[in-house]
């Protein structure tokens, strides 16, 4: 047991190092498929269906990459991860790509060697309780025992926001959302804390959505995004444009309805560049100039991503908030494609 | 008269390390070791390039940042502004708690197991034959789950006490079963009451030297002295005649019913008692065997000879057979107290904060310092390990056969 220990991390330390060598683009086009981090089950941002396919707002990113490099949305080898296990799988290159909503943290981005190529989802951490408890703010929630992830950020806000605000509580520290929901609803904690898109997606899952409260404060900021290893740049630019075509073709009305009467040609010049039909913005990424359309046409804009996976018409119901185009009061600005 | 001279003393030769059966061993165990450094100086040099190709560099300085986390059990004082060493050691102490409390409760199931399974009543015997048979044959991390999933599911949540007419009641007004643990009360001493606490201490010392006595006269004379009713006498009255001539020093600290869940007394953690449990009978079913091997070793003719002196059969059993068996049983268990320590650390799955949910956990996820976290890890329950080991040897050579 003990040697397995110290001869995996001597594995481990020796993957990262072959992985961070090689060019990661060659590994996936050789291998065929793409390698995907996801969670382990997140209703609405990754989460098997019936028929074993995977589905939702993470997902969508890993088979837009896909589709942008492989030709083939369906291309993608989805390997679900722990908050524990998630940058152990990155760095060790069991995975090409995390899109597990995780925060851009400095020390994540810095200290652990990683690059954030974007952010796909602007969220913020809160708090859900059972309606029973009366409680309308989480101020109130001094003495309380609150569920939480481990390894995750929302730890250390929570312990963060309890100090500032001279309240006690005890932590009840679980491995995964869906043994999380379990305790929550068997009483074992009073409250779950984690990202409010997660409590929602949460919440949606639960028999009697309506018998629990989010409640209104949000404690921390937390940018959501797609992340890959330090050291590949090319690869880095690879994922962080197939996000900004997403959210660029939202902002230019490139939808998976018209997208292939758009590539006949536009008297626009930045939908044609996304489009390939005019400059080779794909040559200099190492991949053809129908890379973007081929990324958009996977599964719709950023939008249509949203609407679909979690936006107000599904159980989830999530408004778009923060997360709308900076033209309609959102944050999402994605960088001319020129 | 003839003389004797000395065989003729045979020159070192280089081709003797091969030829020469004296020295061939000597060359394949030297062969052997320098292939084994050689392996491990490649591993290492591996790992140093790897490290040094990603960048990283092997550093333990984090364990003097602050962890930025809380623990839901401590046992010294800890806040999320405590240093990750600090977490470390709440995380090395809670996993020492839940090992001594499973040894000790797994000892006392095993040795219990072991003689009924040997008992002459059928039932009684076939009883134990299915406990043990039940589990050790099922993974402790499925027990350490069943248990922790009926006792969330089972027991009622802290708000079922609430109202005029609750659900739930107080075990005795101050025991509180919930599903997040047991709230029993917390002895609160007054200065006055350390002295109680001190005088029945030394009754226990008291009585302890009054049972030695009374052995020693009735081997050198005979004359047997009750030892029931004094041992008793000896340890309660002193203690109890002090406590209410001081004027009842000591407290509880009844847990009550505030907010959302009890507070005051002590919170033993709906974790901690499934984690034990877990690991107490799983382990006790293997020591249940041991003992019951340990016993099966002793010649039937000790029992006889024994019982032809007129012992009775629970004397014999503790007087004779168990003394004999301890040889065979003590070896064995110390690898079930090592097994007991290893195996707590499963405690994440229930989110009992031990060495490896702190330090090998959240610690490591937070710093991103694996090899360093794990390196240490392996060092602190080598260090449990050897120490479980170099007692219970100590114990080992007490108790095993005297050679003369």
């Amino acid at each position: 047991m003990k040697k397995s220990v110290i001869l995996g991390a001597l594995t481990v330390a020796g993957l990262a190092a072959g992985a961070a060598g090689a060019a990661t683009l060659d590994d996936v086009k050789a291998r065929g498929k793409l390698n995907c981090g996801v969670t382990t089950g997140l209703v609405g941002f990754a989460a098997p269906d019936a028929n074993g396919e995977w589905n939702g707002f993470d997902v969508a990113v890993c088979r837009a990459v896909a589709a942008a490099v492989l030709s083939d949305p369906t291309a993608v080898e989805f390997v679900p991860t722990t908050g524990k296990t998630r940058f152990t799988a990155l760095a060790s290159g069991e995975i090409d790509l995390l899109a597990r909503n995780t925060t851009w943290t400095f020390s994540r981005d810095v200290d652990l060697k990683f690059e954030f190529v974007g952010v796909n989802y602007y969220d913020g951490q809160g708090f859900m309780v059972p309606k029973e408890l009366n409680v309308s703010s989480a101020k109130e929630l001094g003495g309380a025992t609150v569920c939480i992830q481990t390894g995750t950020t929302t730890e250390l806000n929570l312990a963060d926001y309890f100090r500032k605000n001279n309240m006690e509580y005890t932590p009840v520290p679980i491995e995964t959302n869906a043994e999380a929901q379990q305790q929550y609803l068997a009483g074992a904690c009073d409250v779950y804390t984690t990202d409010a898109s997660g409590l929602a997606a949460t919440r949606a899952a639960f028999e009697n959505p309506g018998d629990h409260v989010v409640l209104p404060e949000i404690i921390s900021k937390e940018p959501l995004g797609p992340l890959v290893r330090h050291g590949d740049n090319d690869w880095g630019d690879i994922a962080r444009w197939t996000l900004n075509a997403l959210i660029a073709a939202e902002e230019y009305g490139i939808t998976s309805a018209n997208i292939e009467e758009l590539s006949a040609g536009t008297d626009n010049p930045e939908i044609n560049r996304i489009l390939g039909t005019e400059g080779n913005l794909g040559e200099m990424l190492g991949l053809d100039n129908e890379w973007a359309k081929r990324a958009i046409a996977a599964g719709g804009n950023y939008g249509e991503i949203f609407a679909r996976n979690i936006g107000e018409s599904t159980p989830i119901g999530l408004s778009r908030g923060l997360n709308a185009q900076w033209t309609d009061g959102g944050l999402l600005y994605a960088p001319p494609f020129r | 008269m003839t003389t004797l001279s000395d065989p003729p003393v045979e020159s070192f030769r280089l081709s003797m390390l091969l030829n020469d059966t004296r020295y061939r061993s000597y060359t394949f165990q030297f062969i052997a070791l320098l292939c084994v450094l050689g392996l491990f100086a490649w591993l290492g040099a591996n790992l140093a390039a790897n490290l040094r190709a990603a960048g990283l560099n092997i550093s333990y300085d984090f364990l003097g940042d602050p962890s930025g986390y809380d623990i839901n059990q401590t046992m010294i004082a800890y806040t999320s502004q405590s240093s990750h060493l600090r977490a470390s050691i709440v995380g090395l102490l809670n996993t020492l708690l839940v090992s001594i409390l499973a040894c000790i409760t797994a000892t006392i199931i095993g040795v219990t197991a072991g003689v009924l399974r040997l008992s002459n009543n059928w039932l009684v015997r076939k009883l134990m034959a299915v406990y043990v048979e039940a589990f050790r044959n099922v993974p402790v991390l499925i027990w350490i789950i069943i248990i922790f999933t009926v006792m969330t599911a089972v027991a009622p949540a802290p708000s079922a006490f609430r109202g005029d007419d609750p659900d739930a009641s107080m075990l005795f007004g101050m025991i509180a079963f919930t599903n997040r643990g047991v709230y029993v009360p917390k002895p609160v001493f007054e200065a006055a009451g350390w002295i109680v606490l001190a005088v029945f201490l030394a009754s226990v010392v008291a009585a302890i030297l009054y049972r030695r006595y009374a052995r020693k006269l009735l081997y050198d004379t005979g004359r047997l002295l009750p030892t029931g009713w004094p041992t008793l006498a000896i340890l309660v009255l002193p203690a109890l005649l002090l406590y209410f001539v001081l004027g009842r020093p000591i407290g509880l600290d009844v847990p009550t019913l505030g907010g959302f869940n009890f507070s005051g007394g002590i919170n033993l953690l709906g974790s901690l008692i499934a984690l034990w449990f877990a690991l107490a009978i799983y382990t006790g079913a293997f020591i249940a065997e041991n003992v019951r091997a340990g016993i099966q070793s002793v010649s039937r003719g000790q029992t006889e000879a024994a019982a032809s002196l007129g012992l009775r059969p629970r004397r014999i059993m503790n007087l004779v057979i168990l003394p004999q068996a301890l040889r065979v049983i003590v070896p064995p268990l110390i690898s079930h107290y090592l097994n007991i320590t290893k195996n707590s650390s499963l405690a994440i799955a229930v989110g009992y904060m031990d060495l490896t949910g702190t330090l090998g956990g959240i610690t490591l996820n937070q710093t991103g310092r694996a090899i360093e976290t794990i390196l240490l890890l392996m060092l602190f329950y080598l260090a449990i390990s050897l120490t479980i080991s170099a007692v219970m040897n100590v114990y080992n050579n007490a108790v095993r056969l005297k050679e003369r």
